[in-house]
């Protein structure tokens, strides 16, 4: 790891000015990903502005018909949130189902979006709520945020105050792990609001999560595991690796797709 | 430029000056010389470095040490009893033959501990997806279900 | 046998070194800190094939805390030498294999991604790490060449002058002119072409060593993460740095997992310790995880080309083997020997077939050097064989079962065509148990019922044979062994009765300080407390061999039963003093030396202190004292055994395969402590059912880089990819050693990879698949399916 100026401020609004004016500095939520690519080198901030201190930023909240949860929540405490299993059982899956416990434990919220690693979990269930991100400075769309590789709508020196999350009619996740590193090779997120609009987002497949135009549709036709699952999605969307061909990647979105759907129906 | 870190750590305050990237594992193993706590990877997958961080498993090589200020870490050191006494997680290891080389064993057995503190009636499935942040490459895990199983009281 | 005390031979104690692995207490080799230690850091190269052209050190070694960089001219002018192969293979044509030197730190080439160029020693790790930074290589960066089924081709780039075509050699093995003969004559040919996936060993604890030198003493001492410290010594001080042995004292401490990687002599190990007397500080130096993956030898990588004949009733008349192994960028410590002596001599298996031939190319390539990992040579023959066997019944319409029981060696001892006498063995036992537990009956209606949920069933079996305990020495010699394969042992006998042993053998996880002082306590009918056992360190231990090859019970541990028999006869001397008797009228039993056929007698105890205080005792022809050592060099292989079936589901759509039962009954003759065995079986089974369905080392054959670089993209197994397993055992004792053990350290390795792949194949086999390469990721399973479909 390179050396680096370590703050620790006690707010949001003094973590916000601290990096505002800090060239190269980076904020530090969980580390989950962070810590490990400084300690790989590949990753070499100026200055690393912990959030751990702040307080006010963890949580889990219900506003309406909305559960708001503080950017610095830990996947573990989403997972276990009787509120969030209550209304929204498809995202405490998905928090429970990224990295493994020790990881759980420790990774937040907003530090998984922050990142949008194309194959994270997170930005899936941001994505496929059609969630707001809450910032120092706004409130952006989920469909505004996501950037595509690594990349996001956010401005140096902002940083996530919570993420709002939509309660839905109905939600579901299925996630292909990456046999690996447990990313997801595939993730699909589903969700059908009160309204009756269908929102579908892929993590895994491409540099980025995005939504399926082919699959919203076919869903919004009809909400069935069928429906989903008779969607070719064209292979050129997805990537391939050495873990998974472009053509399996897109095969594997229609199964998880189906899969979601019928855990969103329970 | 260094940090002033002040935590407990095996339920004994302890205050140090660190280089802010020294990671809580390093911390752990080269300041206090508890030593108990492994390294085994640096993409922190493997597990071997796990401890308690204000009482939940976490990888220590994962997080800079001064993100545990303030914090209580407990680490394989300070599981057992102080008369000696191994805490039931480790005596079920050792009554089951749940480990062999003994590298893995310590991040394993507080892995376990704090599977079992969300869980305390497991299924064997759920025992095997609650250490998925844990390598073992000696027991071919059978003996570590098993070791969780005995500890939660029942086979 | 069977105990005659508590603890002893039979029972399952639990493990003496549990105690301290439970609670933090191990003594690891990163573990250990020395006054005034400095820290090492290699710079390894990002190419896998580059001549160096120039190497600046200058800003490095201005950088903060740095107190040393050597370079591979550092090593030349210091007349340091390269690292030794351990066995010279012989070709086809008489001639011995190439040899390219295989440098301590890269003299003028890199020759794969990691390899080492250069070397900081500074005050602090991070130092180090920051200084290899600073250090300037002009690199001009060659084609490589990192595929072994191609590499061998004219045009490819050459990885060694010395090695046209990247050839090592091409070796043979059995009489080709019969196969050829029984092949003309065969009414069924069953042939296989594959790939033996590449495996990296990642035992959890990666390498470490830390080395000191003593200036008054003039003498190094290594503490080093090692399977076999008197052979790492020997390697290095005569074959290397040339240094005398006695001044150099090699400590192989707790050690966390080796499965063979850690047999090997290194590059860091030697430098450092090289380097030690040059900076005259304690060095340290441990691996990190991604160093390991670029720098711990690999394991299997073969491309085979298999064929099996048979007459019309499935009775196997012959095989032909070719396989083309990669040995990576040098020959590493018992490289040229894996897949050769310890592959083509194990390819009769478990049965008669009477012609055998193999041809086996060793092949240099861009990529790290691959050495023995668990099972060694011997679960790529098993794979050929297995694979071929159960090919075979499917394409004649034989049950798996019935096929092999045709073929099965019934009468003992059995030369097989490839160079082995099996000594002992009962293949139906083992067959009819694993049937039995397995429920192979039931499976045709567990198969429907998975059919209903969507999944597909199959069940493979595997019937393995292995050769443990790699001997005779002179033997091995003719077939180009460089070192002995005994083993010694040392039983000291405390003046109270008590007693430490010494071994050669090493445990890196084996439990040898349990089952070493069971096998002690039974033999002298002491209590097992008060038997210690001592391993991994020259200094302590009079010689050893170490462990690999499933050798530390048969060799290691009669080595100990021979030295106890020196024990023995020597207490019957002195009790026959004690008790006014001849010497051959004493025998000893249940830890007492008793005058036969009368109730005179003297405890071993008692023995052994008149043995230390020698007042009433034979001085005039005894020595005083009771510490005895014997050196064992077994007369033949042993020869474990078994049967293992595996029961697979499939998820056809996502090409998903859940391991859903598996047995294994091996016979491994007989067994000190059950629940070591049990535990060493699982975590065979584990590493090969990793084999079959997640582990991959993945090179691009353009640029020789190595793309599973990490535990992101390198699949180990966890605990959900694996199911319970169920594991028994069937005895036939060795016929050629003391305790009639055979060894059980990679049965589960060797056995199970084929079994896991014939299950997929039988799952999949209505939809048209006949081949699925290993591993079985669930993206290749699907792949296999979708091919079968079009």
């Amino acid at each position: 790891m390179y050396a680096f100026q370590y703050h620790r401020p006690a707010s949001l609004g003094e973590a916000a000015t601290l990096l505002g004016k800090l060239g190269d500095g980076k904020a530090l939520a969980g580390g989950q990903t962070l810590v490990a690519a400084m300690k790989l080198r590949l990753a070499q901030p100026s200055d690393l502005v912990d959030l751990g201190g702040i307080a006010e930023l963890a949580g889990i909240q219900a506003d309406g018909d909305a559960l708001v949860i503080g950017a610095l929540t830990r996947h573990a405490d989403v997972a276990a949130s009787a509120d969030v299993r209550k209304r929204i059982p498809a995202l405490a899956h998905l928090a429970g189902g990224i990295g493994d416990r020790q990881v759980r434990a420790a990774g937040t919220l907003g530090g998984s979006i922050a990142n949008n690693d194309p194959a994270a979990d997170y930005p899936a269930g941001v994505l496929g709520l059609g969630a707001s991100v809450v910032t120092s400075q706004r409130s952006l769309g989920a469909d505004e945020f996501f950037k595509g590789l690594y990349e996001t709508a956010l401005k140096p020196g902002e940083l996530i105050k919570s993420v709002s999350f939509p309660v839905p009619k109905r939600a579901g996740y299925a996630k292909f792990a990456n046999p690996a590193s447990r990313f997801a090779l595939i993730g699909v997120f589903v969700s059908q609001a009160a309204s009756g609009a269908v929102r579908v987002a892929v993590t895994g497949a491409g540099n980025g999560v995005f939504r399926s135009a082919e699959l919203e549709k076919a869903l919004t036709a009809s909400f069935t595991p069928d429906a989903a699952g008779a969607v070719k999605v064209p292979a050129g969307s997805c990537n391939g690796d050495l873990h998974a061909s472009a053509e399996y990647r897109a095969h594997l979105v229609s199964v998880m797709a189906k899969r979601a759907v019928a855990a969103a129906l329970g | 430029m260094n940090v002033k870190l002040s935590l407990k750590v095996n339920g004994k305050a302890v205050e140090a000056d660190v280089d802010p990237r020294t990671l809580l594992v390093q911390f752990l193993r080269d300041h206090l010389h508890l030593t108990g706590t492994h390294v085994g990877c640096d993409t922190g997958q493997c597990g071997a470095c796990t401890i308690h961080l204000n009482g939940r498993a976490v990888k220590s090589c994962n997080l800079l040490a001064v993100q545990a200020q303030g914090a209580e870490v407990t680490t394989i050191e300070g599981l057992a009893a102080p008369n000696g006494d191994m805490h039931p997680m480790q005596a079920a290891f050792k009554e089951c033959h749940g480990l062999q080389c003994g590298f893995c064993t310590p991040g394993m057995v507080m892995s376990a501990t704090a599977l079992l503190k969300d869980n305390p009636k497991p299924t064997e499935e759920q025992i095997r997806a609650g250490l998925d942040g844990n390598f073992c490459r000696c027991t071919g895990y059978h003996n570590i279900v098993k070791a969780v199983q005995t500890c939660a009281g029942g086979r | 046998m069977g105990a005659n005390i508590p603890n002893g031979i039979g029972a399952s104690p639990r493990r003496k070194e549990d105690q301290r692995f439970l609670t933090g207490a191990g003594n690891y080799t990163d573990d250990i800190n020395i006054q005034g230690q400095t820290y090492a850091c290699f710079l390894r190269s990002p190419h896998a094939h580059a001549r160096i052209r120039k190497i600046d050190t200058q800003a490095a070694a201005a950088a903060p805390g740095v107190v040393a960089i050597f370079t591979g001219a550092d090593l030349a002018e210091a007349k340091v030498g390269g690292l030794p192969c351990g066995w010279l293979i012989t070709d086809v044509n008489g001639q011995p294999m190439k040899e390219p030197p295989h440098p301590l730190l890269a003299q003028g080439k890199a020759n794969h991604v990691g390899d080492q160029v250069a070397v900081v020693i500074a005050e602090t790790y991070l130092q180090a790490k920051d200084a290899v930074e600073l250090i300037e290589v002009d690199y001009d960066v060659l084609d490589a060449v990192a595929d072994v089924a191609t590499a061998t081709q004219p045009g490819k780039p050459q990885v060694h002058d010395i090695a046209p075509n990247n050839t090592c050699y091409v070796w043979g093995h059995g009489d080709k002119a019969a196969v050829d003969k029984a092949f003309a004559g065969a009414a069924h040919v069953t042939t296989l072409e594959f790939r033996n996936n590449r495996l990296i060993p990642n035992a959890i604890e990666p390498r470490a060593a830390v080395a000191q030198y003593s200036r008054s003493e003039d003498a190094y001492t290594l503490h080093v993460s090692n399977q076999n410290p008197h052979v790492e010594r020997l390697l290095m001080t005569a074959f290397v740095l040339g240094l005398p042995e006695h001044k150099v004292r090699v400590i192989a401490p707790d050690v966390g997992g080796g499965f063979g990687s850690k047999i090997f002599l290194y590059a860091e190990e030697t430098v450092i310790t090289w380097a030690a007397k040059r900076v005259n500080r304690p060095i340290k130096w441990t691996c990190e995880r991604s160093e390991s993956f670029m720098s711990d030898a690999h394991g299997r990588d073969h491309a085979t080309k298999a064929e099996l004949a048979l007459d019309k009733d499935g009775k196997f008349l012959a095989m032909r083997v070719n396989t083309k192994a990669n040995l990576g960028a040098y020959l590493s410590t018992f490289a040229s020997s894996v897949p050769t002596i310890l592959y083509a001599t194990l390819l009769a298996g478990q049965y008669t077939t009477p012609a055998i031939y193999a041809e086996v190319t060793g092949v240099f390539t861009n990529t790290v050097p691959v050495d023995a990992y668990r099972g060694a040579g011997r679960p790529e023959a098993t794979f050929v064989v297995e694979r071929l066997v159960s090919k075979a019944a499917l394409e004649m319409g034989i049950d798996q079962a019935e096929i092999r029981r045709r073929n099965f060696i019934k009468a003992f001892p059995y030369a097989t065509p490839v160079g082995l006498t099996y000594d002992t063995g009962n293949y139906e036992a083992t067959l009819a148990a694993a049937t039995k537990i397995a429920d192979v009956a039931g499976f045709p209606a567990r198969r429907e019922e998975a059919k209903k949920r969507g999944k597909l069933r199959g069940i493979g079996y595997s019937c393995y044979i292995e050769a443990c305990g790699l001997a005779p020495s002179n033997i091995a010699g003719a077939l180009g062994a460089r070192a002995g394969l005994f083993e010694a042992g040392e039983v000291r006998v405390h003046p109270t009765g008590s007693v430490t042993v010494f071994t050669g053998s090493h445990s890196h996880g084996q439990g040898h300080e349990t089952t070493f002082a069971q096998v002690v306590a039974e033999r002298l009918g002491i209590p097992f407390e008060s038997v210690d056992v001592v391993h991994g360190d020259t200094g302590r231990i009079p010689f050893g061999m170490g462990t690999y090859g499933s050798r530390s019970l048969s060799v290691g541990g009669t080595a100990i039963m021979k030295a106890i028999d020196k024990v023995v006869a020597k207490g019957k001397k002195i009790a026959a003093h004690l008790l006014e008797a001849a010497d051959s009228d004493i025998v000893f039993e249940n830890g007492n030396f008793k005058v036969a056929g009368t109730d005179k007698q003297v405890a071993f105890g008692q023995v052994a202190f008149a043995a230390y205080v020698p007042h009433n005792y034979p001085l005039d022809k005894l020595e005083p004292g009771l510490n005895e050592t014997a050196f064992y060099d077994p007369t033949n292989f042993t020869y474990p055994a078994g049967s293992h079936i595996c029961e697979v589901e499939v998820d056809p759509e996502t090409g998903v395969t859940k391991v859903v039962n598996y047995v294994a009954s091996d016979d491994f003759g007989n067994i000190i402590n059950p629940m070591i065995v049990e535990g060493q079986v699982h975590g065979g089974l584990a590493q090969g059912i990793g084999q079959a369905l997640l582990e991959q080392a993945v090179y691009d054959y353009e640029t020789g880089q190595l793309l599973s670089g990490s535990f992101t993209d390198y699949a180990m197994p966890r605990a959900d990819d694996v199911p319970s397993f169920k594991v028994d055992t069937q005895v036939t004792p060795c016929t050629h050693n003391p305790l009639g053990v055979k060894g059980c350290g990679e049965a589960g390795a060797i056995g199970s990879p084929p079994a896991v792949i014939s299950a997929i194949i039988d799952a999949l086999k209505d939809l048209g698949v006949k081949e699925v390469p290993m591993p079985a990721t669930p993206y290749r399973v699907w792949q296999a399916i979708q091919s079968a479909r079009a």
